[in-house]
């Protein structure tokens, strides 16, 4: 067996991700190579080969994948492909758009989203946004696979394997980027910070989210919301926890104002401790809480922020 | 300019699924279904481009057994034009419905093909992708906002770090996110004039695609549970249990 491992990184940066999905490769079993696709990556493609477990680092260090675009990196991954029995990548908005390109290119059927692996066939994975948990068997010769990388754990360190420049220049006509809006943000990312603080729609505006920036300070946590905070429009969805946003599971989850809809749950039950603060005793965040306050977060917040 | 708009009947987003005690399957036997939720944004956002003069036509399109046509003759009733039912009792997954899509894509020749990023039974996110792979177009995935001049549609797309805008020409492969839009309901008499459009029906297997399984579903099981927690009573007992028992602060 042999997988390749899609690097995730941005701005010159490995993104903690990825010896997270070299740890499922790790599962799996066999040979594993690390594919770094973008612009002035040298410093991805070190940071990748010091990762536990990797055999080479194939680096396609070339401005056509400089923003990653689908049709260009799943070009590059098709090209490659022929040498691997799996194919994985994060399940993060760039995995998730890239990979089912590439498994269609290849004619396979993919497997998203996987939380373990059973065999190098046979994988488990949510469906019905984290209700059920499916076990499938991929009968295909070669298996796309997209990994939940909060599943898994990180992935050891070694001393650097070898790394392979790629000559391989693959770009299209049909798509070019225009342009991104970073989110600014002094905080962890959601996807790798140890504490999580997400308000609700009971947070009553984006004005009082300013209430969190204290306790997330405080802990070093990053800041989420629900759908429904993000449907009235009190922040943007890229600070979404759940199903159709981000799953995370952090050391610590403190849910504000948030009653616990199932697709909520969704993106955050498998977080160790749960905290949920909410002033409506029979919300349904207090099911899955370890520790729940019934009181007014207006009152608490305050109070908590104080107390750290 | 001509409009597709893939739709799947889903479990309705706020019925919470139950496992089959023999651990097949999901059980779905009478469980309210509907159309799912991203699918509703694509619809909406496929008769918005009518509204403004962009599209000409809006087709509905859903592959499955005979109850999805339910879910047609709800997108006709919001608004499109058109319906077609590729009709098939197999459990498919995402390769088979983007090769019968692409089938129907080559037929209709839209310049635009608009669907949900995902669908919530599934969870899958594989579909729209595939199907621009397999039609040789381009992808704008996750698009919370999508501006069409001349021969080309900017997407702006919901990324992990913010919003990337793409520009690409068209015919484009469009799939919704949640801030796309806000799907209207459909109206009393709009519902009545749906029974009366176009609803095509085509067998799935007249379309020369082999539906042949390639990933078993072993078993389906409930998520662990989490075991019960406790009330504290105070912000003092809360920080103090986080230290002391939980461990996860200092």
């Amino acid at each position: 067996m042999s997988v390749l491992v899609i690097a995730e990184h941005e701005n010159g940066q490995l993104k903690p991700e990825t010896a997270k999905v070299v740890n499922a490769a790790v599962a799996i079993g066999g040979d594993i190579d690390v594919l770094v696709a973008g612009t002035n990556v040298a410093d991805v493609a070190n940071s990748a080969a010091q990762i536990a477990g990797v055999n080479n680092v194939r680096v396609a260090d070339n401005t056509a994948f400089e923003h990653q675009l689908a049709e260009n990196t799943a070009g590059l991954i098709v090209e490659l492909a022929p040498s691997y029995t799996h194919i994985l990548a994060s399940a993060s908005t760039t995995g998730k758009n890239t990979l089912p390109r590439v498994s269609a290119l290849l004619d396979k059927s993919q497997i998203s989203e996987i939380i373990s692996v059973v065999d190098a066939d046979t994988f488990k994975r949510p469906i019905y946004a984290g209700n059920a948990i499916a076990t499938v068997k991929s009968n295909e010769a070669q298996k796309i696979i997209t990994v939940r990388a909060s599943a898994f754990d990180t992935q050891g360190e070694q001393g650097a394997c070898n790394i392979e420049p790629l000559s391989m220049n693959i770009s299209n006509t049909l798509s070019e980027f225009v342009g991104i809006e970073q989110t600014e943000s002094e905080r962890p990312e959601l996807n790798a910070a140890p504490v999580v603080i997400s308000g609700g729609r009971g947070m009553q505006n984006g004005e009082n989210f300013a209430l969190l920036n204290g306790i997330a300070d405080k802990l070093g946590a990053a800041i989420g919301a629900s759908r429904a905070a993000v449907d009235a429009g009190f922040v943007p969805n890229d600070m979404q926890v759940g199903q159709t946003g981000k799953i995370v599971a952090p050391d610590l989850y403190i849910a504000v104002g948030i009653s616990g809809a199932i697709q909520h749950l969704a993106g955050m039950k498998d977080s160790k401790v749960i905290v949920a603060i909410n002033k409506d005793p029979d919300a349904p965040i207090f099911q899955v809480a370890d520790y729940g306050l019934v009181a007014d977060l207006f009152e608490v917040l305050p109070e908590l922020e104080a107390a750290l | 300019m001509k409009v597709l708009v893939p739709i799947k009947r889903v479990i309705d987003y706020n019925v919470k699924a139950r496992v089959k005690p023999d651990n097949s399957d999901v059980d779905l036997t009478n469980v309210k279904m509907a159309m799912n939720p991203f699918c509703e944004i694509a619809v909406e956002e496929a008769i918005r481009l009518k509204e403004a003069g962009t599209a000409n036509e809006v087709i509905a399109v859903s592959i499955g057994d005979k109850a999805c046509q339910e879910q047609l003759r709800t997108a006709l009733a919001l608004g499109a034009d058109k319906a077609i039912h590729i009709e098939t009792d197999i459990k498919l997954e995402s390769l088979h419905v983007a090769k019968l899509l692409a089938k129907l894509v080559e037929q209709e020749q839209p310049e635009l093909v608009i669907l949900g990023k995902q669908s919530i039974d599934s969870d899958n996110n594989q579909t729209g992708q595939m199907l621009a792979a397999l039609t040789g177009r381009s992808q704008g995935t996750f698009a919370s906002k999508v501006v069409l001049e001349g021969n080309k549609a900017q997407v702006t797309r919901e990324v992990d770090g913010g919003l990337q805008t793409v520009s690409l020409s068209l015919p484009a492969i469009v799939t919704t996110d949640l801030r796309l839009n806000e799907p209207r309901y459909a109206s009393l008499p709009n519902i009545m004039k749906a029974k009366r459009k176009p609803l095509d029906v085509m067998a799935a297997d007249s379309l020369g695609v082999d539906l042949a399984p390639r990933v078993e579903l072993l078993q389906v099981e409930e998520p662990a549970k989490r075991e019960a927690g406790m009330i504290v009573e105070s912000v003092e007992q809360l920080v103090t249990k986080l230290k002391t028992e939980a461990k996860v602060i200092s």
